[in-house]
């Protein structure tokens, strides 16, 4: 591998690691298009340092950027609190109007003699290959300090991620660490711009977490996750671009990101699309094989399929394929052409009818609190609604079976 | 620059010939912004704003599968991509947050960059072409009026045409749909409860910031597309709580926007789009400033006032409550000193505001050196300020479970709310217990207590 191609190697690694880590905060925080706004926020900042020096110094040039992309999120933050305007709004009256400045300063820039010298092109979409040791340098010191700073303050910056609410009431500092992630994101963005540009930074700096959020809800594991995908995101994006010679870096490296979010997306254990549907499909054979056994007990025990038919409206398919899943485990055989409940099939079929009157009851005299009990993963309905709760609804529950019977009898 | 060298540099700028030339562009400039403007009210509202980001940067897309496909980047083509491709940025973004809780600000972040690189990507096969990204985002503003079509025998820049186009389409989208948006925007989830689908509307939105972004792009550049989308309908958001007047005022925002951002620019000899964004921000910041309710300034001003109310009525109050616990006979005069008054108001400059203040009003005069006393007006304003005072803690206690020194705290700051009619339902509520909770008298209501005399 070519000398360049590694110190890019290693850079947009780098790069892609910290924007992880950082982003990962931004996207539990609801902020995640801060840092499209601090990229498109720093290009005023980078013309003006230019305007001042004359010259391409990149450790001025970022100076630059850093403080006018900081003074947009100060901006965007005090519109939020002080003014009617939303923070979605506010975004995005900073990020245009601090880029079209921006755009203005750079034209600016562009008519004088030495205007061309400038290359503030590449702030814009990236010139990724053109990245030189001193920049990885400064990449690695960023990353550093990103990593040290998340350590010291992994507390901190995990109760406001996610309860800033809670973390204001129980007397957190929420403004200075707020502050804190907001440096990191800065320092973060602005060391990228001139790596990948504006919009890939902010790809960066939201689709490796975005990605490593799928796989868990330990902050410890996503941050170290973000870091590795966006790690991977950089390294992978920059072996393949090098081979293509007409794939332009920056977007090659979003590319692979939102391929690993993709992935994610589907893939991931619980979260994932994939997952959550298996465990719908088992929570539906579920339901049905409970409305079998109650339907069973209502039949008094046994039933043939004709008979159930008529009773509700499930096919034919269905009701065999439940027929067997409960045949497995042991709670219904066949008799005669009639399905039975075993010994101890009873048992699961009392369970599953004094389950459901329990949740006809729950649902008519606290109608309001079942939206919050609703647990997909719970067999029982002890495990899902609280001990009181069932205790209050236990008796009634005995009242109306006594009542039914008689009505009955 | 010497005044003549001005002078004559602006001559030449508006030199006769140039005429035409700059008030077409102006021309094409103001009815492309005031389309975006228009929609910008809905997505600021539903708050959306920056769906017009999104859309604008996976437009590229669009643009990009059509070079592909076709090997020319013809109008029509890009403009079906571009609705197209603007409804599946809406579209993924709802998908990720419905199918796996990813939340709304991230989904759409992961999904415009993302349609963005395949846009670059696309587009960098061709090189050969001259097709720019850079173009995409500052447009090329200065042109417009040079690429003419012949319409009844007039010649109108074609950018003109699509705009204008533009602008009708959304216009009649308002109109047909006023009441439906109005509902939308204002209370969604009422809108679907109603019998039509929000949702529907949502994507019909979508479809029109692509149709208005897809058509200002090429002439004005993304930025102006995101600007004129969300500054100018935020600063009328400032400005009014009518939607109707939200409108106009965004658009006649727009229209000076771009008036005086095509100005600036010709002056200093810069991008027109650059600075027609530059020129919104710079109306947002004055608005932002000085709105007359929404205002930094209005609202500072109104806190202001409230402080210095509060800060009189403190002091009344206490003077009312030491009159009030003198107990000797001989009733001399319970006065405070200036330097106590300040300190009950916040000291400085608010105390001197408002002992003048109160002085002025005649609520307080001079007591030998240095203090003042009450007078009758601002004694009966201390016992009515008492009264709400003593009123409210007997009204918590009896409501809210709260041990009786944890009385004193909420209703010193309630008692300067409540006016005369509130103190009147209060002690009807309470059915007349003349004592608070603390066992200290209530003094009764003005005309009460002269009946009383």
């Amino acid at each position: 591998m070519a000398y360049n191609t590694l110190i890019v190697l290693i850079g947009t690694s780098l790069l892609g690691a910290v924007s992880g880590l950082v982003g990962s905060f931004t996207v539990l925080r609801r902020r995640a298009l801060i840092g499209d706004a601090l990229s498109h926020a720093a290009l005023p900042g980078l013309c003006i340092a230019y305007l001042i020096i004359q010259r391409r110094s990149l450790p001025i040039l970022l100076l630059g950027a850093l403080i006018s992309g900081v003074i947009g999120v100060f901006i965007v933050t005090a519109l939020r609190r002080a003014t009617r305007v939303k923070e979605d709004a506010a975004i995005g009256i900073v990020l245009s109007v601090f880029y079209g400045a921006g755009i203005v300063l750079s034209s600016i820039i562009q008519r004088q003699p030495t205007g061309n010298s400038a290359g503030l092109n590449r702030y814009i979409l990236g010139a990724t290959a053109s990245m030189i040791r001193q920049d990885v340098y400064f990449i690695g010191g960023v990353a550093i300090f990103c990593a040290v700073l998340v350590f010291l303050l992994y507390k901190e910056f995990k109760v406001v991620a996610f309860d800033p609410g809670f973390a204001e009431v129980q007397g957190w500092p929420v403004l200075m660490i707020d502050l804190g992630l907001m440096t990191m994101v800065a320092l973060t963005v602005v060391i990228g711009l001139p790596a990948v540009g504006a919009i890939m930074m902010a790809a960066l700096m939201i689709i490796p977490a975005a990605a490593a959020r799928f796989w868990t809800n330990r902050l410890s594991v996503m941050l170290l996750l973000a870091a590795a995908f966006g790690l991977a995101t950089g390294a992978i994006g920059t072996f393949f671009t090098a081979h293509f010679a007409t794939l332009p870096a920056g977007p090659g490296i979003v590319l692979v990101g939102s391929a690993i979010f993709v992935i994610s997306l589907l893939a991931a254990p619980k979260r994932g699309v994939i997952a959550q549907s298996l465990r719908l499909r088992e929570f539906r054979f579920r339901v049905l094989d409970q409305r079998l056994a109650a339907e069973l007990v209502e039949a008094g025990g046994s039933a043939t399929l004709q008979q159930l038919l008529t009773q509700r409206s499930w096919s034919e398919k269905q009701l065999n394929r439940s027929y067997t899943r409960l045949e497995e485990s042991g709670v219904l055989n066949s008799v005669e052409d009639r399905w039975t409940f075993t010994e101890s099939g009873r048992k699961y079929g009392a369970k599953v009818v004094r389950a459901m009157g329990l949740w006809k009851l729950f649902l008519s005299e606290h109608p309001q609190l079942a939206s919050s009990f609703t647990d997909l993963d719970a067999e029982t309905v002890d495990e899902t609604l609280p001990p009181e709760i069932i205790a209050e609804l236990e008796p009634l529950l005995a009242q109306q079976t006594a009542t039914g019977e008689s009505h009955a009898g | 620059m010497p005044v003549d060298a001005i002078l004559a540099e602006t001559a030449s700028m508006f030199a006769r010939d140039m005429w035409p030339l700059h008030l077409w562009t102006v021309g094409t400039g103001i009815v492309g912004n005031a389309a975006c403007a228009l929609i910008g009210c809905y997505l600021v509202l539903r708050r959306m704003s920056l769906l017009g980001d999104a859309i604008s940067h996976s437009i590229l897309a669009a643009i990009g599968t059509v070079f592909l496909l076709t090997g020319s980047a013809q109008f029509i083509p890009i403009f079906i991509g571009a609705i197209v491709v603007g409804v599946l940025t809406g579209f993924l973004t709802q998908l990720f947050q419905t199918l796996a809780d990813v939340p709304e600000d991230t989904s759409m972040g992961v999904v415009f960059t993302t349609l963005f690189a395949v846009g670059v990507v696309i587009i960098s096969q061709f090189p050969q072409h001259d097709l720019d990204v850079t173009c995409v985002l500052y447009g090329k503003f200065e042109f417009v009026s040079y690429t003419k079509a012949n319409v009844f025998g007039y010649e109108i820049p074609e950018a003109m045409l699509r705009l204008g186009g533009s602008l009708l389409v959304t216009l009649g989208f308002v109109f047909v749909l006023w009441k439906e948006l109005k509902l939308a925007s204002f209370d969604s989830e009422l809108a679907t409860a109603m019998g039509f689908h929000s949702g529907f509307i949502h994507y019909l939105l979508m479809a029109l910031v692509a149709v208005v972004t897809v058509t200002s792009l090429e002439s004005v550049g993304a930025i102006v597309v995101i600007a004129m989308l969300i500054v100018p309908a935020a600063t009328a958001h400032l400005l009014t709580d009518r939607i109707v007047r939200m409108m106009l005022l965004s658009v006649l925002l727009s229209t000076t926007a771009t008036i005086l951002g095509y100005l600036a620019a010709l002056y200093v000899n810069s991008t027109m789009s650059g600075m027609i964004a530059v020129v919104a921000g710079v109306q947002f910041a004055v608005t932002v400033v000085f709105a007359p309710t929404h205002g930094l300034l209005g609202k500072g001003f109104n806190n202001l006032r409230l402080r210095l109310r509060i800060a009189r009525e403190d002091i009344l109050s206490r003077l009312y409550r030491m009159e009030e616990s003198q107990t000797s006979a001989a009733k001399e005069p319970v006065t405070l000193t200036r330097t106590q008054c300040r300190q009950l108001a916040g000291g400085g400059f608010l105390g001197w505001l408002s002992l003048s203040a109160m002085r002025r009003n005649g609520q307080v005069v001079p007591a030998g050196d240095d203090h003042i006393q009450l007078t009758a007006i601002g004694r009966s304003e201390g016992r009515s300020l008492l009264r709400s005072h003593r009123l409210w803690e007997s009204y918590i206690s009896k409501h809210f479970d709260l041990d009786a020194d944890h009385l004193h705290e909420p209703a010193h700051r309630v008692e300067h709310y409540i006016g005369p009619k509130l103190q009147e339902q209060i002690e009807e509520e309470l059915d007349v217990s003349s004592v608070d909770p603390h066992g200290k008298q209530i003094p009764p209501a003005e005309n009460a207590s002269k009946q009383g005399e």
